[in-house]
């Protein structure tokens, strides 16, 4: 039973370590703060150093500047109530500005310049946050893996909030800020493109995306399984014969004739979850630029299925119908 | 596993299934296979009919062939060509439908709207305005045949309306609706006309007043759009919202999920909609002819705002209280069950259509059709 387990259940404690010396031209770090049971029992149990910087201090007070315009937007919509806005938290939103301004910079904050305001200092936030992640995996001689596959994340945000709404000429097409009021948009917005289910690219994000979970659930459970045998230190039993490593392949290759290995699960991993919002953002970006109507694109295209007609006909086509 | 981990086991799970609907459903498939066209109920939280009052008593062909009420009766323009017993009668009826006599209604009875020393006197608002319902309701009864007599029920007889089918007892029914405030100019306050949790629009964050726009304003509801973008569809996400708000109050109004008339495939499309939603398409427009023809032309007859003697019947933007479609429905697709209400009332039938309009398929009533016969807005009434 020991080894079947959700939590960590080795904690290691020591003398804190503070990592690797850093190069030239870098900010000092903080920390280490000390060793946190709780945080033990879901990943190391030390906290810190952290390494802030530059980048990380301008994303963080962006993102702090963002964060207060949309909750001081929300928390001004309930007339400064502040029980109210807990009460009503998750309908409260900062929604982006109403068609008839355009895809223009010169909107009245509070008829959705608050919106661009909010949504220009979350950008920014966002992508110093991405330029830290690339720092940081440079000066750690590691590869740029995270960086990118937060890149496929901010594109995917990106089409969202700006560059489809550049696309359509109007503000009015990007997503409100808020609980509720992003997923009533996102109802809203499959409704008004003929049902975004017809959207091949959207189908693919789906595919990638229950991929992602599919491909977690078996590398987690596999790993987990073989933890009796030392299998979550992977590296140096990638080549071992006899080992946990070879133990998990072997599962595989037995239940389905073929395995993926250590590195390769990985890589598999990596690029079904950009793939998900890589070809999410796609499908975002085509919806009312290059077609209006999924549903019918997909019958034309010989993509979905034409049901038998139920003999209505639209009333307002009739001869002399009210309108 | 400790006694906490079992509590927490057998609680978590009761927890998280406390907001389900327990006993079995009556489901209903309603379109073709494999296109989720189901309507699911739950029998148990379905709205009830509840009793229908019955007729005051039995009209004959004798009292109905009597003499006119304008022969015995002064200032009667609408009803002056129904018999003085089928007068009577409707009377009556009008009486159990509106102010019961006992109920704890202010003047109820007769007198909620007849000065008792003068029944033919307009003076009480009230009396004007029951003239011009019954208006509404013969316009409803004899030109918005195609919102309940459309393509579902084919040829059979029509429940139509009476007063009882919105009031219920009530002066003013239950459901009705009136214009939000506007938004403030600046921040405070300003919730963009939605994000509020609004029973109108059944809790979602969508805008809580589609009705200014759809149900009396002639705003297009339409969003959907053809294979690729053209100049025409332009309707914005915020527009699908709103019309997506006006659904959610459809749906919550008769009890029905999307798919009793649409096919959520494309929700668009007519070709696959059941005909529900044609019948539903004349609703719209019966509620826009009765809040704007009847309602809202009554102008300064309603009383403002705690100048009434009977209480309020302005909103608070001093616009009338008017229908939307849970006035009638009331949580039922078919309002009362369908029970066939109107055929103990002729009176309330109202006059044919002038012309047989009926040509291929549905009727075509107008929306201006019925503001004709007199004029009781603001102007001093009949003598």
């Amino acid at each position: 039973m020991a080894y079947q387990n959700i939590f960590t259940q080795v904690q290691l404690r020591g003398e804190l370590e503070a990592g690797v010396p850093l190069g030239p031209h870098n900010d000092a770090r903080i920390g280490p703060f000390g060793t946190s049971w709780l945080m033990g029992k879901l990943g190391g149990s030390q906290l810190g150093p952290v390494y802030l910087g530059k980048l990380g201090l301008a994303s963080l007070l962006t993102g702090f500047i963002a964060i207060e315009i949309m909750g001081l937007n929300m928390l001004a919509s309930v007339n400064w109530d502040p029980i109210q806005f807990v009460r009503q938290f998750f309908w409260l939103a900062l929604e982006p500005p109403p068609a008839k301004y355009g895809f223009t910079a010169n909107v009245p904050l509070n008829e959705g310049g608050w919106w661009i305001g909010a949504g220009f200092f979350l950008t920014a936030s966002i992508l110093l946050w991405w330029g830290r992640t690339y720092v940081r995996a440079k000066e750690l001689g590691m590869g740029t893996h995270v960086a990118w596959a937060f890149g496929s994340a901010i594109w995917l945000y990106l089409v969202l909030g700006f560059i489809r709404p550049m696309m359509m000429g109007s503000w009015a097409e990007a997503v409100p800020f808020g609980i509720f009021p992003h997923l009533d948009w996102t109802a809203a917005f499959s409704i008004r493109y003929g049902n975004l289910f017809y959207n091949p690219f959207h189908a693919l994000s789906i595919a990638f995306l229950y991929g992602s979970v599919l491909l977690f659930a078996m590398h987690g459970a596999t790993i987990l399984a073989v933890g009796r045998y030392g299998g979550e230190r992977e590296i140096e039993q990638i080549t071992d014969r006899g080992t946990a490593s070879e133990r998990a392949a072997l599962f595989w290759r037995w239940t389905m004739g073929w395995n993926a290995t250590m590195e390769s699960i990985h890589r598999w991993a990596w690029w079904f979850a950009v793939l998900t919002t890589l070809t999410g953002g796609i499908g975002i970006l085509l919806t009312g630029t290059v077609v209006d109507n999924w549903f019918l694109w997909a019958v034309d295209h010989g993509f979905a299925r034409e049901y038998p007609a139920t003999g209505v006909v639209d009333p307002a086509t009739l001869p002399g119908a009210p309108q | 596993m400790n006694t906490l981990n079992k509590l927490v086991a057998i609680a978590l799970p009761a927890l998280l299934l406390a907001g389900c609907e327990f006993g079995s459903k009556e489901q209903e498939q309603v379109g073709f296979r494999g296109t989720a066209m189901v309507q699911i109920n739950d029998p148990d939280s379905k709205a009830k009919v509840g009793d229908i009052p019955a007729p005051p008593y039995e009209l004959t062909a004798e009292m109905l062939a009597g003499d006119r009420a304008s022969t015995a009766y002064e200032n009667v323009p609408v009803l002056g060509n129904v018999s003085v017993d089928e007068f009577n009668y409707l009377m009556q009826a009008m009486t159990t439908w509106i102010a019961p006599d006992g109920s704890n209604i202010k003047d109820a009875g007769c007198t909620y709207c007849h000065n008792p020393e003068n029944m033919a006197s307009d003076e009480k608002y009230t009396k004007v305005v029951a003239r011009k319902m019954l208006l509404m309701t013969q316009n409803i009864n004899a030109n918005w045949k195609p919102h309940f007599a459309g393509q579902v029920s084919g040829g059979q007889e029509n429940a139509g309306v009476t007063c009882w089918t919105c009031h219920r007892g009530n002066p003013v029914p239950v459901n009705n609706w009136s214009t939000a405030m506007p938004e403030p100019g600046n921040i405070t306050g300003k919730k963009y006309g939605g994000n509020t949790p609004a029973k109108s629009v059944a809790y979602a964050s969508l805008n809580f007043d589609p009705f200014t726009d759809y149900l009396a304003g002639k705003e297009n509801i339409r969003v959907g759009g053809k294979e690729f973008p053209t100049a025409a569809s332009n309707a914005a996400i915020q527009s699908t919202e709103k019309t997506y708000g006006l659904m959610m109050h459809m749906s919550q109004g008769l009890g029905v999920n999307c798919t009793f008339c649409h096919n959520s495939n494309n929700f668009a499309k007519w070709e696959d909609s059941r005909p529900q939603r044609v019948n539903a398409w004349y609703g719209i427009r019966m509620v826009r002819d009765t809040n704007n023809n009847y309602i809202t032309a009554l102008g300064d007859v309603w009383p403002a705002n705690g100048k009434g003697a009977y209480g309020n019947r302005r909103g608070p933007h001093g616009d009338p209280l008017k229908v939307n479609c849970a006035t009638c429905h009331q949580g039922l697709n078919k309002p009362l069950g369908g029970a066939k209400m109107l055929k103990d009332y002729p009176a309330l039938k109202g006059a044919a259509p002038v012309a047989p309009a009926a040509v291929a398929a549905t009727p075509a009533p107008t929306e201006t059709a019925a503001a004709a016969p007199e004029s009781v807005g603001a102007v001093k009434p009949v003598a």
